[in-house]
């Protein structure tokens, strides 16, 4: 008897663009996508959330600025807090950030441009809900594509986020963003809260991406949801 | 004071400013005969945008009913010519429609807005069919790369076209980067789009059924691009409002966004009757040519227009060109629904008026009539113009200087130096800077993206798919348009062939100087008859495109330049053929007739500085068994990669396909120069493994195209035999470093 499928919800806020792309990467991965609307005090009671990338609300203000506000929010920051796995990848990371469920922020590139490029990340936590797929210190091809993907903390918080191994992931040559001490992506402390500035999801199929580099994010957390 | 319809009975006399709006004597006298009276301000600004060049192709309608004449019978046109774009059955049900357009003069006045909002323009074209838009292509032409003027527009143009279009959602899959001083003063900006749908989806611009409400929706209407009607207001009216106005929209992509999924939404719903997007004359021209395609008539509250500045007068709000609006025929039992699904997207919409049978488009204001016209004459039928064209004089002296007797390198090492210099020229080098600024992955369908000969993205779940490439040589069009038109043909319909699909229909963006310039008339009179006439041979019809006329600075025209889309269609997206070098020990070989063909090349224009004699010799029989072979050699799984040969000849197509493999490649050519820098056309270099080569020259004989291996891949360097060796590292020093060395790294 096969156990019924983990729900993973994708959010998709007015300005989200890669939520049907990260409701296929969920599918490919064996679970099913449950589509989440920003309007809804309602997670349908999903597993897993994972907040995609775009322009929320075009971005305007700030980024991720006034999706933090939106009904769905406010489930999800409890819920998220309580333990419930959500990645917030691109915009959706930025979104975490606003909400405070991660330190730090993200902020204009250091080029002043857009980088579309696909990077090599190095893999460093690997015992989060969304990384436990990936060996520490391996490298991955993943696309990078945002104008605002620098990460940036105060002295004292970038400390205590490497001192506390919350970087899961690096930029493995130079950040294309100037993203401080090469960060690409980062973790709450209980591991089930990940945000990343490339885009996994844009990395599970040869056909369409630079690879499959980008799967483990979400196969990672069905084995988390098996296991748990 | 209002100028109403009575008023403007009752004032025949008055003085009116139609020579500042750009209708001449006999344009406004025929108002006057259509209305039987003087036209009201309101009327004079709809006829004004809607008889001008741009709405009307008043100077171009007469030769562009070639692309009809000429076309070839094609069971894949759904609808053609006439409509916002033309569809194209691409198989399974699904129809793909696409369209180029220009918006060169906004992009040199304001850089960023203006390519921004031309890229919203075309996206709404696409969405105004029923379909889903899902890729965008950027043809794009500056000035020289290190004048001063290129520093600014091109920064600007590059990131009004990555914010939009990154912020709205769709990859950037392709078009061109070009560079010549012709363009300094007139940039093109030329933005194509491509949208998806199923059969049953199209939607048509008409406004049937008396009783059915017109809605819009969208953006309110704010005074962007209406430099023309402050002409009007300052010319009939007395008060502050004569203050200029913005002449560039600005854009929204997140409206833009919206508007999107809330089409989406509504077509699915099945509420939509006829739909229009507002684009260059907004509501005048949205009104008028929802009536005239309809039942012949409409009445609309002009005063219930959403705005930003509620100090707009009638004829500002006709003119407006506000950026992210759609107007939709709604039947009246649907509106209740139509409104719900906007609310749900939080894109305001407002019911103005309704379709009726009276034949007349009828505007009231605060109650008061400011408009009553029969449509047809604003929308169809406007004027058109037999403009006089005369062969250029300076032609004969052009084609006469060949660029065969120019001087070319003795010896392998200035033949490795110019190939240096040829591969670095802005032209030919590696446009990262720009296309890194673009999102190529977003909707998760892109299949090949630049620097690949085509954009390709899967339809549907596959493994169907389409592919499309743009293409235009102003150098060659220079030299002679008529082959201008069929080079950039014959090159955008070889580049779908290269990666393994199957051309089967045309778009073009037409960029000319003055139309009323004589010889600027004949370079587009030949232009079109040459692309017309190439179309018929190719089998591939023409289902719509765009024409930008007044591309001068002065008396001097640009480069006549028109610029050819070709949509492909490939049954399995996973047998595409990629550019890459990328499997050592794979043979290189060479399809096509190579002949010693310099005139408009890349070599002649970098190392000499040289435009002359005639463009390289087109042979459309070629091209087109070239394509068969490409086509069944991707399907059959024989190549591992594939290029077109074009500007840059063998040269630019070997550095690439090396560069974006990581190999090298080692050649034996007869005649290194002639073999690198030719531009003879129909051809393209594979990679092929060796297992695969003899099935691959038995293909080639079946469809009588001359193949020849040349090399084979490997190592890190570019050798050619006997000449001269560069390594790939210095190659790709000198391919990647211009733009950065130029726009900053």
């Amino acid at each position: 008897m096969t156990a019924p499928a983990a729900r993973v919800g994708v959010v998709t806020f007015p300005g989200s663009l890669d939520d049907r792309d990260a409701q296929r990467a969920v599918a490919r991965a064996g679970a099913e996508p449950v589509p989440l609307w920003h309007a809804d005090r309602d997670l349908r009671g999903v597993d897993a959330v994972i907040l995609p990338g775009g322009f929320s609300y075009g971005d305007y203000l700030r980024c991720g600025a006034i999706a933090r506000f939106s009904p769905v929010m406010s489930e999800l920051v409890p819920a998220a807090r309580a333990g419930l796995p959500v990645l917030g990848i691109c915009n959706g990371f930025q979104v975490l950030c606003e909400s405070h469920l991660l330190p730090g922020a993200l902020t204009r590139n250091a080029g002043l441009r857009f980088v579309c490029r696909d990077v090599r990340l190095r893999m460093e936590r690997t015992d989060t809900a969304w990384t436990s797929g990936y060996a520490p210190g391996q490298e991955v091809l993943i696309p990078l594509k945002s104008g605002e993907g620098r990460y940036v903390a105060d002295p004292a918080t970038l400390a205590e986020l490497e001192a506390r191994g919350g970087v899961i992931a690096r930029y493995a040559t130079t950040a294309p963003n100037g993203a401080l001490d090469d960060i690409a992506g980062i973790s709450n402390e209980a591991g089930n809260v990940v945000g990343l500035m490339p885009h996994p999801e844009h990395a599970v199929d040869p056909l369409t991406g630079p690879g499959a580099d980008g799967l483990p994010f979400f196969t990672s957390v069905l084995d988390r949801l098996v296991t748990a | 004071m209002i100028d109403t319809v009575a008023r403007a009975a009752a004032t025949p006399d008055q003085p009116q400013p139609y020579a500042e709006l750009g209708l001449n004597d006999e344009e406004y006298g025929r108002i006057r005969d259509i209305l039987g009276r003087r036209p009201t301000s309101a009327e004079l600004a709809i006829y004004s945008v809607m008889w001008s060049e741009h709405c009307s192709y008043k100077s171009s309608r007469v030769h562009l009913r070639q692309f009809g004449d000429k076309a070839p019978a094609s069971d894949a046109l759904l609808v053609g010519m006439g409509e916002n774009a033309g569809v194209v059955d691409v198989g399974d049900g699904y129809a793909v429609t696409f369209k180029i357009e220009s918006h060169n003069h906004p992009s040199y006045v304001e850089p960023h807005q203006g390519a921004a909002t031309g890229v919203g323009g075309i996206v709404r074209d696409i969405l105004a069919m029923g379909a889903r838009p899902v890729a965008v292509m950027d043809a794009l032409r500056f000035g020289a790369a290190d004048a001063p003027d290129t520093a600014r527009v091109l920064p600007g143009v590059v990131e009004g076209i990555s914010s939009y279009g990154n912020c709205l959602g769709l990859p950037n899959i392709g078009g061109e980067v070009a560079f010549d001083p012709t363009y300094a003063g007139n940039p093109l900006v030329n933005a194509l789009c491509v949208g998806v749908m199923r059969h049953e989806d199209i939607q048509r611009a008409s406004a049937p059924g008396p009783g059915n409400q017109v809605i819009l929706f969208g953006s309110p209407t704010g005074p962007d691009g209406i430099g023309g009607a402050s002409v009007l207001a300052s010319a009939t009216f007395d008060d502050a409002s004569a203050a200029k106005r913005p002449s560039v929209q600005v854009g929204d992509p997140f409206m833009e966004k919206l508007l999107v999924e809330c089409c989406m939404e509504l077509y699915a719903a099945g509420v939509v009757v006829g739909i229009q997007d507002l684009g260059a004359a907004g509501v005048s021209c949205a009104t008028t040519e929802l009536a005239a395609a309809g039942t012949g008539g409409m009445r609309v509250a002009l005063d219930a227009v959403p705005l930003r500045d509620q100090s707009l007068t009638p004829e500002e709000i006709l003119m407006s060109e506000s950026q992210e609006r759609m107007m939709a025929v709604v039947e009246p039992g649907d509106v209740d629904a139509f409104l719900k699904i906007c609310a749900r997207w939080e894109v305001p919409a407002t019911v103005l008026g309704a379709v009726d049978d009276g034949g007349r488009l009828v505007m009231t204001w605060n109650g008061e009539t400011v408009v009553d016209i029969p449509p047809r004459t604003a929308a169809d039928e406007g004027p058109k113009y037999h403009r006089p064209y005369a062969r250029p004089a300076e032609l004969d002296a052009i084609q006469a200087d060949d660029a065969a007797a120019l001087p070319r390198p003795a010896g392998g090492a200035a033949l490795r130096a110019e190939l240096l210099r040829v591969l670095g020229d802005p032209n030919l080098a590696a446009k990262n800077w720009v296309t890194d600024q673009y999102d190529r992955y977003v909707l998760g369908d892109t299949v090949l993206a630049t620097p690949h000969d085509s954009g390709m993205l899967r339809v549907g779940d596959g493994p169907r798919g389409v592919a499309l490439a743009t293409d235009g040589n102003g150098r060659y069009a220079r030299l002679d348009p008529y082959d201008g038109a069929r080079l950039a043909l014959a090159e955008a319909y070889r580049n779908v062939a290269a990666s393994g699909a199957r051309p089967l229909a045309v778009t073009n963006c037409l960029n000319f100087g003055s139309p009323e310039d004589p010889g600027v008339m004949w370079q587009f009179e030949r232009a079109v008859t040459g692309l017309a006439d190439a179309c018929q041979a190719l089998g591939v019809p023409v289902t719509g495109g765009n024409v930008s006329f007044y591309n001068q600075t002065g008396q001097t025209a640009i480069h006549p330049t028109p610029v050819v889309g070709v949509l492909g269609v490939i049954d399995d997206v996973t047998r595409r053929t990629a550019i890459a070098f990328d499997r050592p020990g794979d043979e290189i070989w060479l399809l096509g007739t190579t002949r010693p063909e310099f005139g408009g090349s890349a070599w002649a224009s970098v190392v000499h500085g040289h435009l002359g004699g005639r463009p390289p010799s087109v042979d459309l029989d070629a091209e087109r068994a070239l394509a068969e072979a490409l086509i069944a050699a991707s399907g059959a799984g024989l190549l591992t990669a594939a290029h077109d040969l074009s500007d840059g000849g063998l040269a630019a197509a070997l550095t690439e396909s090396c560069l974006h493999g990581g190999h090298g490649a080692r050649l034996t050519l007869d005649d290194p120069f002639t073999a690198l820098f030719s531009e003879s056309t129909a051809r393209a270099v594979l990679s092929v493994p060796p297992e695969s080569s003899a099935a691959l020259t038995a293909l080639c004989r079946t469809h009588g195209v001359p193949a020849t291996r040349i090399g084979s891949v490997g190592g890190d360097a570019l050798e050619v035999d006997g000449s001269f060796t560069v390594p790939l590292p210095e190659l790709e020093a000198v391919h990647t470093s211009a733009l950065p060395a130029i726009f900053g790294a």
